[in-house]
């Protein structure tokens, strides 16, 4: 066995490993549905990774085929609770995942015979279209209320009911393990492999025997799949499926997600649905301007890390495996505090505003940090002002540091790279 | 009848964008096994040709026939599965893959394996020991891990070739593959051509005639969009209208 299979064996058992631990770790039971949200949204952003990141699909509309998914399978486990038949809830995943790929290949077959803008544009009308039938076919779709289910139907197997959280964590958990094993799998086939060489050249494609369309149209009609299961996931775990689930919000919701956690690594969208369902989660209780944050944040990491945070971390590889990493450490706990400086400025400085413009109701007394401020009075925001504007000359100052830092890395890399 | 029909063979064809006529019926036969260089000055339409060819553009009218089969207004890659590879003049890969994975995205058809996602790609020994082949073919066994964008522009000329001919193709059409190059690299790329072709059916549009006499058992001179004159590299040097047209007085 190669070590780099052995490696690669190692890091899975590691992630089933905390995939098994987590929920015993923090018993919380917010916890517990943080961790069964970020199960289904990495499934969910892993999918939306195969037609962004390695077929080069722009998608506007991904939570249809996860939408679509979801209400079906509500729909089955209905039918199910009723008697109509039986299948185990353990396979619902199954059912939302055939009808992802039913509705990816028949809307699939009109998207991907255009690539670039125009495919972009046509997913952004299909999201469209399937949101505006969710207002006109209320019998499927539930109208303004959405399909409410049951997830515990027939009897406990093995006293297993998905009556309790902690199952449907496991559930979840399960079907999240196989799902990014089946979706890293499928990169290393034929059909994954073109579809890198259709992102990178669509055209040079045709000339060595491939239809660059087929290649779209599979990858797209398995992206679908994947998205139905994460749909269905999302059916067991709430109880309820809305028309919000299809809409253009929920596709942008992925694509963030994704992008985010970066296209270029396989990891990357696990990163990012990680990441973004803890802030949506998390950050949205602490603070009522979280929307903001979010979005300074993703304008930020497009701009100045367009490789998401999977390639931030990606970098530091070849110095990691040539052990130069400490070099780069006291340049970024330089920068790292000027940034923590001008984030605190920041912060102070929106949360003000929004106590102030939220009206008299909360007093003119605001606690932030633990620390209380009366945003009546000049001092706090002179403070916070000046707090962003050294930490921002700070923190300029001291990307030189980090700049210089790298360029050793680097000089010392080559040179090593040149004896080899 | 005759023995084997040529390896391509072109009938009357004719090219039109608009009302701007670009290649205005050329008759061509390549013989298998012939090395054939289409010369002439530019906007002679000889990329045009390659890419009609090719299946890229559709004719206007006329016919192409690929080893006697009429394959008249097929899609690229039905072309390319045919056995009809080609390479461009303007360095056409996967700037985003590896070295070895360029070269090994142009033999999985080849080898059969299609769309498929049911075989792990490195545990296929046939299409690893293709590519490897391949590779250190094309003489950049020590770049194989390189991504292909940032290669030298003569190797990236390399692995043009490369892929063109990854697929195993009886005819292969090369598009000034020595553009742009030096003379030590023009010799290298002759020297390339000269091996990868071996065996098989080569076209090639050159501007260098250096390159030209040195290769081709064939040379057709195109001026606009017709074969002026057709023959050995002895015939067309001493050719008249030729001498006129396009070599002028210089290479008598």
């Amino acid at each position: 066995m190669s070590p780099q299979l052995l490696g690669r064996l190692g890091l899975w058992a590691a992630t089933a490993a905390a995939m098994i631990v987590l929920p015993l770790a923090f018993e919380q039971g917010f916890a517990l549905s943080l961790l069964s949200q970020i199960g289904i949204a990495v499934i969910f952003a892993l999918s939306y990774n195969m037609l962004l990141g390695q077929t080069g699909m722009l998608s506007f509309g991904h939570a249809v085929y996860y939408g679509l998914g979801a209400f079906v399978s509500a729909h089955v486990l209905n039918a199910i609770g009723e008697g109509g038949f039986s299948l185990p809830v353990t396979l619902l995943p199954l059912v939302g995942g055939l009808a992802g790929l039913a509705f990816g290949i028949a809307f699939g077959y009109v998207t991907t015979r255009r690539s670039g803008t125009p495919f972009a544009m046509i997913s952004l009308g299909i999201a469209e279209m399937v949101a505006a039938c969710a207002l006109m076919f209320p019998g499927f779709f539930g109208g303004e209320g959405g399909i409410a289910t049951n997830r515990v139907v027939g009897e406990p197997w093995l006293g297993i009911s998905y009556g309790p959280q902690i199952q449907v964590y496991y559930l979840i958990a399960g079907w999240c393990f196989l799902c990014m094993i089946a979706m890293f799998a499928l990169t290393q086939t034929p059909l994954g492999r073109m579809a890198n060489a259709v992102r990178d050249n669509p055209e040079r494609v045709r000339f060595v025997g491939y239809n660059p369309v087929r290649v779209r149209y599979l990858m797209f009609c398995l992206a679908s799949f994947f998205a139905g299961i994460a749909g269905a996931l999302g059916t067991i775990n709430y109880e309820i499926v809305t028309a919000e689930n299809v809409g253009v919000v929920a596709s942008g919701s992925v694509l963030i997600m994704t992008f985010i956690g970066g296209v270029g690594h396989y990891f990357g969208p696990i990163i990012g649905a990680g990441l973004v369902s803890f802030l949506q989660s998390a950050l949205s209780t602490y603070t009522k301007a979280w929307l903001l944050y979010f979005g300074v944040f993703f304008i930020v990491m497009i701009m100045f890390a367009p490789g998401g945070i999977s390639s931030l971390i990606a970098v530091h590889g070849p110095p990691l495996r040539h052990r130069l990493l400490l070099r780069l450490v006291p340049s970024y706990a330089l920068s790292g505090a000027a940034l923590a400086l001008l984030l605190a400025g920041c912060i102070a400085l929106v949360e003000m505003t929004y106590h102030v413009e939220s009206g008299a109701e909360f007093g003119s007394e605001l606690a932030l940090f633990g620390i209380p401020l009366e945003v009546a009075t000049a001092q706090p925001w002179i403070a916070a002002a000046a707090a962003t504007g050294i930490g921002l000359a700070l923190f300029l100052a001291t990307l030189r540091f980090v700049r210089r830092a790298w360029a050793e890395v680097n000089a010392t890399l080559q040179a090593k790279e040149a004896e080899a | 009848m005759s023995a084997a029909p040529p390896a391509l063979e072109l009938r009357a064809v004719h090219k039109s964008f608009g009302r701007t006529a670009i290649i205005n019926g050329v008759d061509l036969a390549i013989a298998k096994g012939e090395r054939h260089a289409i010369i002439g000055p530019n906007g002679a339409g000889k990329s045009t040709l390659f890419n009609l060819i090719s299946g890229r553009f559709p004719l206007t009218s006329g016919q192409i026939l690929l080893q006697g089969d009429d394959v008249t207004g097929r899609e690229p890659q039905e072309m390319n599965r045919r056995g009809l590879s080609r390479s461009f003049q303007i360095t056409n890969i996967f700037p985003r893959l590896s070295v070895y994975e360029n070269v090994r995205c142009a033999v999985l058809w080849s080898l059969g394996y299609r769309y498929s996602f049911w075989h792990r790609v490195g545990a296929l020994d046939s299409v690893r020991a293709r590519a490897d082949q391949i590779v250190e073919q094309i003489g950049l066994a020590r770049r194989r891990e390189r991504l292909a964008g940032v290669l030298s522009y003569a190797e990236q000329r390399a692995l043009e070739i490369g892929i063109t001919i990854a697929g195993g193709a009886d005819v292969i059409l090369l598009d000034e593959p020595t553009a742009g190059m030096s003379h030590s690299e023009t010799a290298d790329a002759v020297e390339l051509i000269r091996n990868v072709t071996e065996g098989r059916t080569l076209v090639m549009v050159e501007h260098d005639m250096g390159v030209v006499f040195g290769l081709a058992d064939d040379i057709s001179v195109l001026v606009y969009g017709r074969v002026l004159a057709s023959g050995t590299p002895e015939e067309i040097r001493a050719n008249k209208a030729v001498q006129e047209a396009y070599l002028g007085t210089e290479s008598s």
